[in-house]
């Protein structure tokens, strides 16, 4: 039992980064992991500003899950978010001002970070504190390498440099458009593709977004739109 | 009138949110498949924006900085356009329902869009770098053409999607790799339009 407990624990944290990555399989976050990824450090940077929201974020909804009622969770959600990325952005203001200013608006923004909206509602509310914070730093772990990656490659063939040192651009000129946003769009169109390349057997997530009400997994208020509830109830009624 | 016809164009074409900024990218991947969805989804984003421009700012000059609690922007902001979101399908539902139908769909989706979030807090970043010119108005015109930026951005690419629909795409690069490199090269178009404001109209 205790074997299992454990194996399943590993399972909450280690789905997150390959498997259920949050944003090259969920589709997740990627405003910020977009805009960002110019240089490697603010990758780094952006990656655990987040996961420090994710991780205790979600150990504070999973405590509080039995006490929020369900009508108002999405505003309670918020306000403990909120209150985490307000901690964050002191936190990194007094101890490293020149990453604020390269994050920028970007690092308010982790309150709307789909990731930290989802995991809170389909993972934090109906699950215990440990599994909800192994589950958060699992993701953010996830969320941080995608960053990283993204962010080396940009850094590394955008500027030619790796966290600052001159590597490439001795020898090759610079694609400078990488550091552009479109570099930033391509860079991550590859990405997906090669993650789906790697889970194999083609299985492409298939719908994203809301378009015809499908695929609401990769949208921030997955279960808690109307949308969804409205699906909900038409098949409940239906049985 | 003329820099005010500035900031808007500004906001349309060189500083694009989804092409240029990168806020509401999850909107522009999920609703842009279809070209209806994507107007009505844009009107709807416009419509808050502008409201929560118009609320946001007053609270923060006017309650939050004179009381040094500045700190709370996030937390403030996010509420207000979370509760302007709900007020505003209430009303829509209430007087007039045609327009509910058409855009209530689209509204419990906007409250975590980061561009309504984005453009609140940008319009700030504005004011403090030109206290003197940038005012009021001058930020509730951003806002509007943040919006309409936005439904420029997701009409064109909705076109766009159309087309790929119909080819051949590899296997790994179908759904949506594809459409983020498409809307890469729509962003690069985009690219075309930097300066292009400040050289019409000679404001910055």
């Amino acid at each position: 039992m205790a074997v299992k407990k454990k194996n399943s624990l590993w399972h909450e944290f280690s789905k997150g980064i390959v498997k259920e990555n949050p944003v090259l399989r969920l589709v997740l976050g990627t405003c910020s992991a977009l805009a960002i990824t110019t240089t490697a450090m603010n990758a780094i940077g952006m990656g655990i500003a987040t996961t420090f929201v994710l991780v205790c974020s979600n150990a504070i909804i999973s405590l509080l899950r039995k006490i929020i009622p369900d009508k108002v969770r999405i505003p309670c959600y918020i306000v403990v978010i909120a209150g985490f990325v307000t901690v964050v952005q002191m936190l990194i203001e007094a101890f490293s001002p020149s990453l604020k200013t390269a994050l920028g608006v970007y690092l308010p923004l982790i309150v709307v970070n789909c990731i930290i909206f989802g995991r809170a509602e389909m993972f934090a509310s109906k699950n215990p504190v440990m599994p909800s914070i192994l589950d958060g730093l699992g993701m953010g772990v996830g969320y941080t390498c995608t960053l990283l990656c993204m962010g080396i490659i940009r850094e590394l063939f955008g500027s030619g440099t790796f966290f600052g040192m001159p590597v490439l651009s001795n020898f090759i000129p610079s694609i400078i458009i990488l550091l552009l946003p479109p570099g930033g769009f391509f860079i991550f169109g590859l990405l997906v593709a090669i993650a789906n390349r790697l889970s194999g057997e083609g299985k492409a997530p298939e719908e994203i977004g809301c378009a015809g009400y499908r695929g609401c997994g990769s949208c921030e208020l997955a279960n808690g739109c109307s949308l969804t509830a409205k699906k909900n109830d038409g098949e409940a009624k239906e049985k | 009138m003329k820099q005010l016809l500035a900031i808007f164009l500004t906001a349309i074409l060189t500083e694009n949110y989804i092409l240029d900024k990168f806020l509401g990218i999850c909107p522009f991947l999920g609703v842009s498949k279809k070209r209806d969805s994507a107007i009505g989804m844009s009107i709807a984003v416009t419509i808050v924006m502008v409201i929560s421009t118009a609320v946001t700012w007053p609270i923060y000059y006017g309650i939050l900085v004179p009381n040094g609690l500045d700190y709370l922007e996030t937390i403030v902001f996010i509420l207000v356009i979370a509760v302007l979101v709900q007020f505003i399908e209430t009303v829509l539902k209430k007087y007039i329902p045609t327009l509910y139908n058409a855009l209530g769909v689209y509204l419990p989706l906007i409250t975590t869009n980061c561009a309504v979030l984005g453009v609140t807090m940008l319009v700030l970043d504005k004011h403090a770098a030109n206290p003197t010119t940038f005012g009021y108005a001058q930020a509730l015109m951003n806002a509007f053409g943040a919006g309409i930026g936005f439904l420029v951005a997701l009409v064109m690419f909705s076109g766009v999607r159309e087309r790929i629909e119909l080819n051949d795409v590899p296997k790994f690069w179908r759904g949506l790799p594809i459409t983020l490199v498409a809307a890469s090269i729509t962003s690069l178009s985009f690219l075309g339009f930097s300066g292009l404001v400040t050289g019409m109209l000679g404001v910055s």
